[in-house]
């Protein structure tokens, strides 16, 4: 074996650097933060924030986008405080039928040939008008096998980076290891060629989509044990957070590139970077726009390694 | 040499028993008056081919000849719309991609066809539909190595790289090792379209004495190559095709370099359409470029033709021609070069407009004052261009997917020859359209070249090359011949689009 680093390793350089970097800056403005309850603290809302960027890289995976996912995740954040509590079977009942309506999304959209940005777009309004219907205010409650979960306070690690880890595991088998993420992934390079070997390109997109309200649920149902209660808006940033967590996990829009590792990680730093703009005592007016900064600075950083390999490639 | 006792007329005298599959001498696939036709355009007309193991039938015939055609319904890509397919003596109701895998029948595709963003193991298990379960990795990598090392010792590639990592050489080793690759489905039949285009010489011959090796032991192989050396070295049969036909059909030993050619020209010749030569020694060169082989160069008023067999750089020649006139930042007011379009749905027509608007988006600034465009001189300057090139429509307002291909062709070439740009770049813009409309561009071109226009015209069609001044001839990404004037013929065309013996 000849000593070469991969692309893909480069990949998840940058996004596990610009964490890094962010984190010692954390500790360094808070050296408080350097602690068990400090860490869980930085990282809690990081956990359903990284659930929806690995089921928004399922769906990129496939060359296509969710628009909907910050109100998918509302949805089921509203039926994880009301139906699920209160009538558990039911609420997974429903929560099964909308992980088969994103399986169904996906074939309509391959059968259609329709952009997914648009499908998705339409049935944001769709899950946002559920949503409203299930909780008009905000309140509800969560489970409390959910809440335990989500604030059990594991030895060594806290829960936060334990689930986080656990996730990208989870997704790292699912996505690069297995056979149906070589497909779902195969799909996204180069569609004709595994239609050409003979599989169902139809299959293999609705089995992404399906995955991806799987760990779309998962999100909500996280989000809901880490907040006590829901509300029709409370996820409606996830749209925006977890294409940008793809993206600045190395994932690509277009290609099927995607690192389920790096997803998490982006999905970290994302978390962080607010935390970060807190502690710098940047007024949430700001907060923002210099999070844009960030993810700026680390898309130039990979745009400008990119450029590097591939003139190494040139030569 | 071809190795083999061949009798007449492609019959295969078979000496030697099948030890690989047991089978008869029995076609392993048989197409039988295959037709095919995309609209207007007839791909195959009434084809019949048998492969029969132990055989390498080698495929030439120029553009639009019928070659990919006949392998997309060897491979099961594409149902004929006419005609049957058997395999191995059974006529199937249902031939499709899986069946055609299932009987072993493998194709490396003239464009990349593996997923860049995956690694060679990866691709193998997509390739391998059978490769699954616990292990799988294990597994595809043990396959994909083993026939690496078979078809090229001493490759020097790791299967864990990404396929987008490799260079477009080693991309093609793969391709290759993957058809030849056995897990589970020994492969019987693989069709190899350009399967050393990228290769180099001691990597072509590598692959090359692979394929012998593969047709001694019973296997079956069809070779699409430019490279005529390496067809009459390794074929054991040669079919020639034009115009969706089987022309010839005889064993390699027949044939020669020179018969090959002649025998892929057509038979009439379409002399009566030739243009009277013109005298332009004079006229000032307007556009040039260089590069690897010989310098492009075109004249005021000169039609130049880009000739060769599709996708040896004609294309990239058409844009680096518009790149070098065209500016990245600032439209320029007077543009020096237009374009028409080759694939009109991908970057010709705006689907959602209007006839005219289709028409008038190319010199909008001619027609506009302080950046309001002016209706009245848009209506006129699309009737005037309706009636010069008759475009068959009631009223322009029509959308443009109202009009049939043909009429939505003229309405491109109206867009290019209503600006002022004296160069015009044309990419192959006939495809598909009807013999009437082309006659009539035909004429609309060869005017407006007396007219002082310079049209540089990548076409893949013979006909259409022999109408220009001059013409260059590219093969693998570089010019490798000027004809001019008388000697624009289809048998020079031929000559140098395909590799002979001087390789």
């Amino acid at each position: 074996m000849r000593l070469t680093i991969s692309a893909d390793a480069i990949r998840l350089a940058i996004p596990a650097l610009s964490l890094t970097m962010l984190l010692a800056a954390v500790f360094w403005l808070q050296p408080r933060a350097m602690s068990y309850v400090g860490l869980n603290l930085l990282f809690n809302l990081a956990v359903p924030i990284a659930l929806a960027t690995i089921a928004q890289m399922l769906i990129m995976a496939v060359n296509d986008l969710d628009l909907s996912m910050g109100t998918f995740v509302s949805f089921v954040a509203c039926v994880t405080a009301t139906f699920l509590r209160d009538a558990p079977m039911i609420g997974a009942l429903i929560l099964a039928g909308v992980v088969m309506v994103y399986a169904v999304l996906g074939v309509v959209i391959h059968l259609r040939n329709l952009p997914s940005i648009v499908v998705s777009l339409g049935m944001s309004f769709v899950w946002a008008g559920l949503a409203v219907l299930l909780l008009p205010a905000p309140g509800g409650q969560a489970p409390d096998w959910v809440r335990a979960l989500m604030t059990m306070k594991p030895p060594f690690a806290p829960m936060a980076i334990v689930v986080s880890v656990a996730i990208a595991a989870a997704a790292h088998l699912l996505v690069m290891r297995s056979s149906l993420g070589v497909l779902i992934r195969g799909v996204g390079g180069n569609e004709r060629s595994v239609e050409r070997a003979g599989w169902s390109v139809l299959a293999a997109r609705a089995a992404a989509y399906g995955l991806a309200g799987f760990f779309a649920v998962l999100a909500g149902i996280a989000l809901v044990g880490l907040t006590t209660s829901a509300d029709a808006n409370i996820a409606l940033r996830y749209t925006l957070l977890s294409i940008a967590g793809v993206i600045l996990g190395g994932g690509e829009f277009i290609g099927g590139r995607v690192s389920p590792v790096g997803a998490v990680i982006g999905a970290l730093t994302l978390t962080l970077a607010g935390s970060f703009l807190s502690f710098l005592r940047i007024s949430p007016d700001w907060q923002i726009g210099a999070q844009g900064a960030i993810l700026i600075i680390v898309l130039a950083l990979r745009l400008l390694l990119n450029r590097v390999e591939k003139r190494e490639k040139g030569r | 040499m071809p190795r083999g006792a061949v009798g007449p007329r492609g019959e295969f005298s078979w000496s030697k028993p099948t030890s690989m599959t047991g089978d008869k001498p029995k076609a392993i696939v048989e197409v039988a008056d295959a037709k095919v036709s995309f609209g207007a355009v007839k791909a195959l007309d009434g084809v019949t081919l048998a492969i029969r193991p132990g055989e390498c039938v080698g495929l030439v015939g120029h553009n639009g000849a019928g070659k990919s055609t006949i392998v997309s319904v060897i491979n099961g890509g594409l149902t004929p719309h006419q005609g049957s397919i058997s395999a191995d003596g059974d006529i199937l109701a249902h031939y499709g991609i899986n069946a055609a895998r299932e009987r072993g029948v493998r194709c490396v595709f003239q464009e990349l066809s593996l997923c860049p963003n995956l690694t060679v193991v990866e691709n193998t298990r997509i390739l391998h539909r059978h490769l699954g379960g616990f292990g799988w990795r294990k597994r595809a990598k043990e396959v994909i190595e083993r026939s690496l090392d078979a078809v090229f010792p001493g490759h020097g590639i790791a299967s864990d790289r990404s396929v987008g990592e490799l260079s477009i050489a080693e991309r093609q080793m793969v391709e290759i090792a993957m058809a030849f690759s056995d897990a589970g489905v020994a492969p019987r039949l693989v069709i190899l379209d350009e399967p050393t285009s990228s290769l180099d010489a001691s990597l072509a011959e590598q692959m090359l004495t692979y394929v012998r090796h593969f047709v001694a032991a019973g296997g079956s192989v069809i070779l699409i190559s430019h490279i005529l050396n390496e067809i009459l070295s390794t074929a054991s049969r040669i079919v020639v095709m034009k115009d969706g036909r089987i022309v010839a059909d005889r064993p390699a030993a027949d044939w020669t370099d020179q018969s090959l050619v002649e025998a892929m020209g057509s038979v009439v010749k379409g002399e009566a359409h030739r243009r009277a030569t013109r005298d332009l020694a004079a006229a000032p060169v307007v556009i040039e470029q260089g590069g690897r082989g010989m310098p492009f160069r075109a004249k005021r008023g000169e039609i130049v033709g880009l000739a060769g067999l599709a996708g040896h750089g004609q294309t990239r020649m058409l844009m680096k021609l518009h790149a070098a006139k065209t500016s990245d930042w600032l439209p320029r007011r007077d543009l020096a070069v237009t374009f028409v379009a080759g694939d009109r749905r991908l970057n010709g027509v705006f689907e959602l407009w209007s006839i005219l608007k289709n028409l008038s988006i190319g010199s909008l600034g001619d027609l506009a004052k302080r950046g309001v465009v002016n209706a009245a001189a848009e209506a006129e300057r699309g009737a005037d261009w309706k009636r010069r090139i008759d475009i068959r429509t009631q009223d322009l307002a029509n959308r443009i997917l109202s009009l049939s291909g043909g009429n939505q062709q003229k309405v491109l070439f109206a867009r290019a020859l209503s600006t002022r740009a004296p160069v015009v770049l044309m990419d192959d813009p006939m495809r598909g359209v009807d013999v009437g409309t082309k006659q009539e561009v035909y004429e609309i071109v060869r005017q407006q070249a007396a007219g002082g226009r310079t049209f540089v015209w990548y076409s893949t069609e013979m006909e259409e090359v022999c109408l220009c001044d001059r013409v260059y001839v590219f093969r693998e990404g570089a010019i490798v011949a000027e004809l001019a004037g008388g000697a624009v013929t289809e048998e020079n065309i031929l000559a140098a689009s395909f590799r002979g013996a001087e390789a």
